[in-house]
């Protein structure tokens, strides 16, 4: 090998490469470690609380004696996230559907486009701000009501669906929906029969991912539902919910309530990692992606 | 070899008290090969293209052109990239308008309907006049059979026994024998030249009247394509086939009359070993001498 | 076969011209899909008057300037004057970035140029499930866990580094740094996702090139990845900004929700969003304490457009793309 064709990589420039790798693998070790002290702590505390009473009894309120386990705050969360999926979901993949099968390039399709953009930076807590302003002071049906929750969380899901979901419905080739219109298909046939089916995997990804992303919204609830201790199914009523659950007991500085905290937070982040590994499942085996 | 008009209606005015004489004759075999002048019982329809004219936007496509394409033959068109064949095609079964910012004006007759009339269904023409992709696109989260059942399924019509319409579509697509054991197999296990094959039985099953065909052979094997160039011969005995190709050896081998394009005119056209041999036009005689395209 | 039938004629008209029962779905379909995305425009339009109009009569009484930029915010007295607010938003912010950006575009990095093929997959799903974990389970570790155990190293710091500005005095458990901190762990996902698509779309023809003029692989980063991504890195940066500036509960519960500037990094202080969470429950039934909360909502989102606007522009750029600088050469 002639060593005149190339000048040898000199000490230097080999020390810098290995410094600079050694840096980038450090960073990306300092980038885990926080989850993994997470997780640590989650279990370690969490499962301490776990215990079949803190799954079937709800929270008294009581400051000293016993403070009761979470009951209403799952269901509470079920309840409600349930129903601004089913807000937040239809609505969602019906304005993608619109943007990709008949609004494509117009004016009016990329400023909705553009909204829709704006909308998924919004703060979470902007979207309880206006819920608050517009169906808590009105009035409309009492003050707060887990309805209303519902509707911020579904605020929030909205932009997210329908971006996913925009995503997806392009991926469906074009030349699907040619052969269906050419064989004598009206639109609507199409997009129910040919476009919907062949992206289906990828919606139920995105809507699974959005849902998982509103179960563990805390500030929309703030004050949209405020907060209750006791079981009840009524959405017009108050409701508990998980994270406004970790959220008060966090605050009160007391050692029983918090450590009911760490099993209410090892809860929701098992929830919320199901319904993430759950979406990541459909998505492996969708024939799109 | 003219195109037979004599048992075509083409030329009589249309009277809304005229009752057409429903249902065909059973096609009589014919020879494979070239169809025979003989004025046969016309199984098929024709469709007549009057000043037709197709745009982009402002982009002139299609210019005024006129053509006839007789009952139960086979028309190729033939041109260089971007001449207009494709798009032409496309107003036929009124898929030209789907585009955003394109339109179509003039007359597109079949028979004596002008399909471009004010009460015309458009899903309704594209179930008279089925047409076959380029690239095979057999829907993929269905089964053979169920992609066959498409185009029945999805015009809504009523009253057809599926299973014996799916049947006789694989038949008349030669590719029943090959798949009659494995119809709840996705559409998408197989080959190239099957799919197209596919793509063609679920063409036929919802009964057109003309088939188009846009370059349906130039993603495919030369096995495939000859098997495909075979079905075409057998299904000219039951339809109109317009096809569009850009390898002129298929137009000969399969068209009876052929049609140059250029740059959205029509040029020439008439039968095809005319225009292959001794054209009118220096145009089509540079094209199919490989001057240029 | 039947094929006559649809060209018939009968009665007049052909079939081709008969109208389908079905025929009217179609345009309702459309009209029913274009309402909805017309919907979503009047929501957000909606949106932003109902907020405007709220947040009015607090705008009235300060003045917009006066809202913003005047250090006073005192419940008791009814004057508020958000500075301490917007002071604190933006420290911890910006510790946010200065921490989670580099860290973010380095596991970008080490993930896209310099890991072995088979931790890849494993390495990114691990690195995105931070993004899973919500943000109170986030404020929860971050009071019980992360923030007493660095008090002692905030001290040690502050006492031995008592001459830099900012830094000082005695350290207390929820402060700015702390809040930042956590807050840039937030931003770790989002900022990295980012930068690995824009990394993964540089042309392996540059990246070859340069191997082949015998750099080293950091060479090679800094010659054809790094500068070919910037754009895109910035435009990941200030999405992680922009999340930043609007996270509401990690920084409720760590950053102390003292109404004032913290005289240290390691002081208590306040963001736009935490008064919000806060002092909500009381506002109800004090209209311009209302009014002032929605205010200090108005002025964080108006502040989240704009660093999502400059984003946009920087991704846009990024995925067209648009190089951004020419590499340097191999000077040792």
């Amino acid at each position: 090998m002639s060593a005149s064709v190339l000048p040898a990589v000199d000490g230097r420039r080999r020390a810098k490469d290995k410094l600079a790798r050694g840096v980038l693998l450090g960073l990306t070790v300092l980038a885990l470690v926080p989850l993994v002290l997470i997780i640590y702590y989650l279990l370690a505390k969490g499962l301490g609380a776990w215990s079949k009473t803190f799954f079937t009894s709800d929270p008294t309120g009581r400051f000293l004696g016993d403070p009761g386990g979470i009951r209403s705050a799952i269901f509470g969360t079920i309840e409600m996230v349930a129903l601004a999926s089913v807000i937040a979901i239809p609505f969602g993949i019906g304005v993608a559907l619109y943007l990709v099968e008949y609004g494509k390039k117009t004016r009016f399709a990329n400023v909705v486009r553009y909204f829709v953009d704006v909308m998924t930076g919004v703060p979470s807590v902007v979207f309880g701000l206006f819920v608050y302003i517009v169906l808590v002071v009105s009035q409309i049906g009492g003050t707060f009501a887990a309805w209303k929750g519902a509707v911020a969380l579904a605020l929030l899901m909205l932009p997210v669906v329908t971006r996913s979901a925009e995503v997806v419905l392009t991926l469906v080739p074009d030349s699907l929906r040619e052969g269906a219109l050419a064989l004598g298909a009206p639109r609507w046939r199409v997009i129910t029969r040919i476009v919907l089916p062949t992206a289906l995997p990828g919606l139920i990804t995105g809507s699974l991912l959005a849902i998982a992303r509103a179960a563990g919204e805390t500030a929309p609830l703030l004050f949209s539902v405020a907060f209750v201790f006791g079981l009840q199914f009524d959405l017009s009523q108050r409701m508990n919910s998980l994270p406004l659950q970790i959220f008060n007991d966090v605050g009160q500085a007391q050692d029983r309530l918090v450590e009911r905290a760490w099993g209410a937070a090892l809860t929701l982040v098992l929830l919320v990692l199901l319904l993430t590994l759950l979406a990541r499942l459909v998505q492996r085996r969708s024939r799109l992606a | 070899m003219t195109p037979d008009r004599s048992t075509t209606d083409e030329r009589r005015p249309p009277m809304s008290d005229t009752t057409r004489p429903t249902g065909r004759p059973a096609a009589s075999p014919a020879p494979r090969g070239r169809a025979p002048e003989t004025p046969a019982a016309a199984t098929g329809r024709t469709v007549a293209l009057r000043g037709l004219n197709a745009y982009y936007g402002s982009n002139h496509a299609v210019r005024g052109v006129d053509l006839l394409y007789a009952a139960n033959q086979v028309t190729a068109m033939i041109g260089p990239s971007g001449c207009g064949k494709s798009t032409l095609v496309r107003c036929i079964n009124r898929m030209h308008e789907e585009l955003p910012g394109a339109r179509a004006e003039g007359g597109v007759h079949l028979d004596d309907i002008d399909l471009y009339g004010p009460q015309v269904d458009v899903v309704a023409v594209r179930r008279a006049i089925g047409m076959v992709f380029q690239k095979p696109n057999p829907f993929p989260t269905m089964s053979i059979f169920d992609n066959v059942a498409a185009g029945v399924r999805l015009s809504g019509t009523r009253g057809v026994d599926i299973k014996e319409r799916v049947e006789t579509s694989l038949r008349g697509a030669g590719l029943w024998e090959e798949v009659k054991d494995r119809l709840g197999e996705r559409g998408g296990g197989l080959s190239g030249g099957q799919q197209q094959r596919l793509c063609i039985a679920r063409t036929i099953a919802v009964e057109p009247e003309v088939i188009l065909m846009d370059e349906p052979c130039s993603a495919l094997d030369p096995i495939a394509t000859l098997k495909i160039e075979e079905l075409i011969d057998d299904l000219k005995q039951r339809y109109t086939i317009v096809i569009v190709t850009h390898n002129m050896q298929q137009a000969a081998r399969v068209a009876d009359t052929t049609a140059f394009m250029l740059t959205g005119e029509m040029v020439e056209h008439g039968p095809t070993e005319k225009i292959f041999s001794t054209p009118n036009d220096t145009r089509t005689e540079e094209y199919i001498t490989g001057k240029f395209g | 076969m039947e094929a006559g039938s649809l060209t018939e004629v009968r009665g007049g008209r052909s079939i081709l011209e008969r109208p389908s029962r079905w025929r009217r779905v179609d345009p309702m379909v459309r009209i029913a899909l274009t309402g909805l995305a017309a919907l979503i425009l009047l929501l957000i339009a909606f949106f932003f008057v109902r907020l405007f109009v709220e947040a009015k009569p607090a705008f009235d009484r300060f003045g917009y300037a006066g809202f913003i930029f005047d250090n006073n915010w005192d419940v008791s007295k009814s004057i508020y004057g958000a500075w301490a607010l917007v002071v604190g938003t933006v420290i911890t912010s910006a510790i946010a970035l200065v921490i989670g950006v580099p860290v973010a575009v380095a596991a970008a990095l080490y993930l896209t140029e310099l890991s072995p093929r088979r931790l890849r997959a494993p390495l990114t799903v691990t690195l995105e499930l931070l993004a899973a974990v919500p943000s109170v389970v986030y404020g929860l570790w971050g009071i019980i866990v992360l923030a007493p155990n660095l008090r002692g190293a905030e001290q040690w710091f502050t006492d031995t580094f008592a001459f830099l500005p900012f830094v000082g005095g005695t350290v207390s458990i929820p402060n700015y740094f702390v809040a930042g901190l956590v807050l840039a762990i937030m931003i770790i996902p989002i900022v990295s996702a980012i930068s690995r698509e824009v990394m993964a779309t540089v042309p392996p023809h540059d990246k070859e090139g340069a191997l082949a003029l015998g750099a080293t692989r950091w060479e090679m980063i800094r010659m054809a990845v790094l500068p070919y991504s910037r754009a895109g890195i910035t435009g990941a940066a200030m999405l992680g900004l922009g999340r930043a500036i609007g996270e509401t509960i990690a920084v409720t519960i760590l950053i102390g929700n003292s109404p004032s500037i913290g005289a240290t990094v390691f002081s208590q202080g306040y963001t736009l969003a935490a008064v919000i969470a806060n002092e909500f429950g009381e506002a109800a039934s004090d209209p311009i304490h209302r009014a002032a909360l929605i205010a200090a909502g108005l002025v964080l989102f108006v502040l989240t457009l704009i660093v999502n606007g400059i984003a946009r522009v920087f991704v846009n750029r990024a995925s067209r793309g648009e190089r951004a600088a020419v590499p340097q050469g191999m000077a040792g």
